[in-house]
């Protein structure tokens, strides 16, 4: 394996990590979707190359999975979703967007350190990808925490679910039977949300999340 | 090899009976079955024990591997001389136990709860003797606490018999988890759970401190080591009479006997301040428990005060056998493992007894209340007698058997000048005056008891129309009594039967004591000390025959009837003799003021009126508020605190989750 391919790896992994910084700095929701939709063909061609340098032709289903799936069928979908929730404002984020940067990068470095210091015997390609696979779960995660809006969070959730296919794909010798289901959980998934979604619109006549709390009789 | 096969056939066949007391639930005969049964495995056990003792030097152990249980580990069992010492003391207690069951099971208003955990409460006890490997040690040792706990529930109408269960199955379960760390300490992080590779393990020092600590935990919850003892004077008196003896007499015995074989057998070399330790916690244990016995007002509580005294007095022999072990005084510490094995067998017999004559005392009385007992020795004298005989025995009068164990350990406790420690130069001879203490309070304890048990008038309608037991039940209080007074005249062939015990544990042993004339005994050497069991009781039974004689020749010959002298008080009423708590009121003075908070407060009448001044007394168990108390107040506390977090919004859920994933990550870049 030559220093290129891995190089390759490299740059398209940690993509994935500056696509995840760009998730949690926008505000917008018909951006946010596109950014997302960049996310998943990023983590497409991720797939793709390393199915070539790992010689394992198996990996392109989940490649072509991701492409269609989030690349193109889930923006489209939850850009209808939002455009029938009539939500294409602003999104209000809890915590600013400087500090929510700064954690992010307080972030990565952490998932740096502990992934070099716990694979100092694995392959050199599985290490960096994992290492970025983690920053881009946290990334997912930490937007999730920040964000009030139920869309948003399922772009969060979508992103998180991005970094756990790049760890798999990443490590060598994973069977297909695993990335294929978790790309078909997160489908499922998505189903449910959405479905939830329109429910809780129904309900409450708005998708912010505090409107729940109200219901369950914390808040007066 | 076969005398194992035919223990475990045994075992096999208590828990048959167990089966059959549930099958056989409609037969009106069934207790008396049942308890036949039970008392015939128990002869089958003991004659494999004494065999096994009897035979003991050049013997190899009888080893077996059963293929149940888990998979690849099986049950392994074996009899060594230590299992077939415990072997041959609780199937002695067992068997009473179940003689007397005959007798005093009839009285049972539900046997239903009784009869079928009998049987198995007993084979469980077997069992753990018998295991030779962690897992099956820990099964029986669990299933032992279950059936007792099973029993101790039989008469769960009453609150108080709900709430001992309640505090005994979590005090089970407590010393269980001790017990269980224990053997994953000893097995290490490789090893496996068989005591034979248990026994070859090294254990640096921190690991061995844990392992002691946990051991004594573990096996000081079952026995009632002081803090640990709190659920003992519970639940021991909350079970049918035979199961509170088996429960103090012979449980008991099976948690000294998880003691030593962790201890002296799988540790190999405790830490240095192992014997501090046990010796403190010894003495602590003798002291507070034969106290509270003083104080206690309820005849079956009172024997399980005093079981905590006998269990602190057998952990002393056992922390002085530890610090001569640890000087290399092989003969020391052979003396003072033989006290405590010795006073264990003591324990066995005449708390069994004890507890008979109190379940004797409840038959016929349906009392438990010392003042409303008294003068049974009138109605019940056969009863009385055994009593006496228990009650002498417990109070290490020669010439007994309690006397001998208790002055072996003080034989022990002189040899410490020889120890090179200060440390244990200075304890030692405070725990032999701790000791010493505990010996003269627990005379006290059973003058007070038999006193206001069974002489004076009676304090109650019951006590007045009492009625002697049946004579299984007195059978089975004769036994122990006897061999109470058998073992106190001839001590020496039973010294000379714990020796090869003590020798596959320390790799000395005492003396022989069967060859000296007369039954002497000679723990040392002729010129420092010797007791002579037998002498002693031909001197008393002849001095007194004499005096009596004297004085019926030279006093005076006729019989004169007499009002009987009133000391002063000329009302009649049975209140004006001693009470419970007046009988115990001098020492309560002296000893209970601070380490049980006795307070005593008369509240005088307001002036011109007719009403009586009362006398109040209140005692506090202070371990109890200091040490269990606090427990659910904390966990309410913390609970009301932890409340919070059910009503979170699912924003701060998420960032629950995800904080914990950093901290945990965090911690992980920053582990060296």
């Amino acid at each position: 394996m030559n220093g290129l391919a891995l190089d390759i790896a490299h740059l398209l992994a940690g993509s994935m990590v500056l696509v995840s910084f760009l998730l949690l700095y926008q505000d917008r929701m018909f951006a946010l979707l596109n950014i997302f939709a960049l996310q998943a063909i990023v983590l497409s061609a991720s797939i793709a190359w390393q199915a070539y340098i790992q010689d394992a032709p198996h990996l392109y289903v989940p490649a072509l999975i991701a492409l269609l799936l989030k690349g193109i069928v889930i923006p489209l979908a939850l850009r209808r979703v939002v455009i029938k929730l009539g939500i294409h404002r602003e999104i209000e984020t809890v915590v600013g967007i400087g500090p929510t940067m700064l954690l992010g990068i307080g972030l990565v470095a952490l998932s740096m350190v502990i992934m070099l210091k716990a694979t100092s015997t694995a392959d050199p390609l599985a290490r960096e990808d994992l290492a970025f696979a983690l920053s881009v779960l946290l990334l997912g995660l930490l937007m999730m925490v920040t964000r009030r809006n139920a869309v948003s969070q399922i772009i969060g959730f979508m992103s998180l679910e991005n970094g756990l296919i790049l760890a798999a794909t990443g490590a060598k010798g994973m069977p297909l039977v695993v990335e294929i289901s978790i790309a078909f959980s997160v489908l499922v998934a998505f189903i449910v949300i959405g479905i939830f979604l329109f429910r809780i619109r129904e309900r409450f006549d708005t998708v912010e999340l505090e409107a729940l709390d109200a219901s369950r009789g914390e808040r007066p | 090899m076969t005398s194992l096969a035919i223990a475990l056939a045994s075992i096999a066949g208590l828990f048959a009976t167990s089966i059959l007391a549930v099958a056989l639930s409609k037969l009106p005969s069934r207790n008396r079955v049942v308890y036949s049964a039970a008392a015939l495995a128990c002869i089958a056990l003991l004659a494999v024990g004494l065999l096994r003792l009897g035979a003991a030097n050049g013997e190899a152990d009888a080893v077996m591997t059963l293929p149940i249980g888990l998979p690849w580990l099986g049950i392994h069992l074996r009899m060594d001389a230590l299992s077939a010492f415990f072997l041959a003391v609780i199937n002695l207690g067992g068997f009473g136990a179940s003689i007397y069951g005959i007798g005093y099971g009839e009285h049972e208003e539900s046997p239903g709860r009784v009869l079928p955990f009998f049987p198995a409460f007993l084979a469980g006890m077997n069992l753990v003797l018998l295991a030779d490997d962690a897992f099956s040690f820990l099964v029986s040792w669990e299933f032992m606490s279950l059936a007792s706990w099973a029993m101790v529930m039989a008469h769960h109408q009453e609150a108080e018999t709900r709430r001992a269960g309640y505090v005994y199955l979590l005090m089970a379960g407590f010393g269980s988890l001790a017990l269980l760390l224990t053997f994953g300490l000893l097995a290490g992080p490789t090893g496996h759970y068989a005591f034979i590779t248990m026994r070859a393990g090294e254990h640096d020092t921190i690991s061995a401190g844990l392992i002691l600590i946990l051991a004594l935990i573990g096996a000081g919850s079952k026995a009632g080591l002081v803090p640990l003892h709190a659920w003992l004077p519970l639940a021991h008196p909350a079970a049918p009479s035979h199961v509170s003896a088996l429960m103090s007499g012979v449980m008991t015995k099976v948690a000294v006997y998880g003691f030593i074989r962790i201890v002296f057998d799988l540790l190999g070399t405790p830490p240095w301040w192992a014997s501090l330790l046990v010796l403190i916690v010894g003495s602590v244990t003798a002291v507070l428990g034969v106290l509270q016995a003083l104080m206690e007002r309820d005849l079956k509580r009172l024997l399980a005060y005093s079981t905590i005294e006998n269990i602190g007095v057998i952990f002393i022999g056992l922390g002085l056998a530890l610090a001569f072990q640890e000087n290399a005084m092989p003969a020391a510490a052979a003396l003072a493992l033989t006290a405590a094995l010795f006073h264990a067998l003591n324990h066995s017999l005449f708390k069994s007894l004890l507890f008979f004559g109190s379940g004797a005392v409840l038959t016929a009385t349906h009392e438990r209340d010392l003042d409303r007992l008294g003068g049974l020795i009138h109605r019940m004298p056969v009863t009385a007698f055994l009593f006496l005989a228990g009650s002498m025995a417990i109070s290490a009068l020669p010439p007994l058997n309690g006397f001998v164990s208790e002055w072996l350990t003080f034989q022990a406790v002189l040899l410490s000048p020889n120890i090179p420690q200060w440390s244990l130069k200075v304890l030692v001879p405070a725990v032999g005056g701790v000791l010493a203490l505990a010996a003269a309070l627990a005379a006290a304890c059973f003058v007070r008891a038999y006193g206001i048990v069974f002489l004076g008038r009676p304090r109650s309608a019951a006590a007045a129309k009492a009625v002697e037991v049946d004579r299984y039940s007195l059978a089975a209080m004769v036994m122990p009594a006897l061999l109470c007074l058998l073992a106190g005249l001839f001590p020496g062939p039973i010294i000379d039967a714990i020796g090869p015990t003590v020798r596959s544990i320390i790799g000395a042993q005492m003396p022989v004591q069967s060859a000296l004339p007369w039954y002497t005994i000679i723990p040392i050497a002729e010129s420092r000390s010797s007791y002579n069991g037998l002498l002693v009781f031909l001197f008393i039974t002849i001095s007194t025959l004499i005096a009596v004689e004297v004085l019926h020749r030279f006093a005076s010959r006729a019989v004169r009837r007499a009002p009987a002298w009133d000391c002063g008080y000329p009302d009649p009423s049975p209140l004006t003799q001693y009470s419970a708590a007046s009988a115990s009121q001098p020492i309560r003075r002296v000893f209970a003021g601070s380490l049980l908070h006795a307070r005593e407060t008369v509240e005088m009448p307001p002036p011109g009126s007719s009403e009586p001044a009362r006398f109040r007394l209140a005692l506090k168990d202070v371990i109890w508020e200091t040490i269990y108390a606090p427990i659910p107040r904390v966990i309410a506390a913390s609970a009301l605190r932890l409340d919070r977090f059910q009503f979170l919004t699912i924003r701060q859920y998420l960032s629950l989750v995800f904080a914990a994933l950093v901290i945990l990550l965090l911690g992980l870049a920053i582990w060296p």
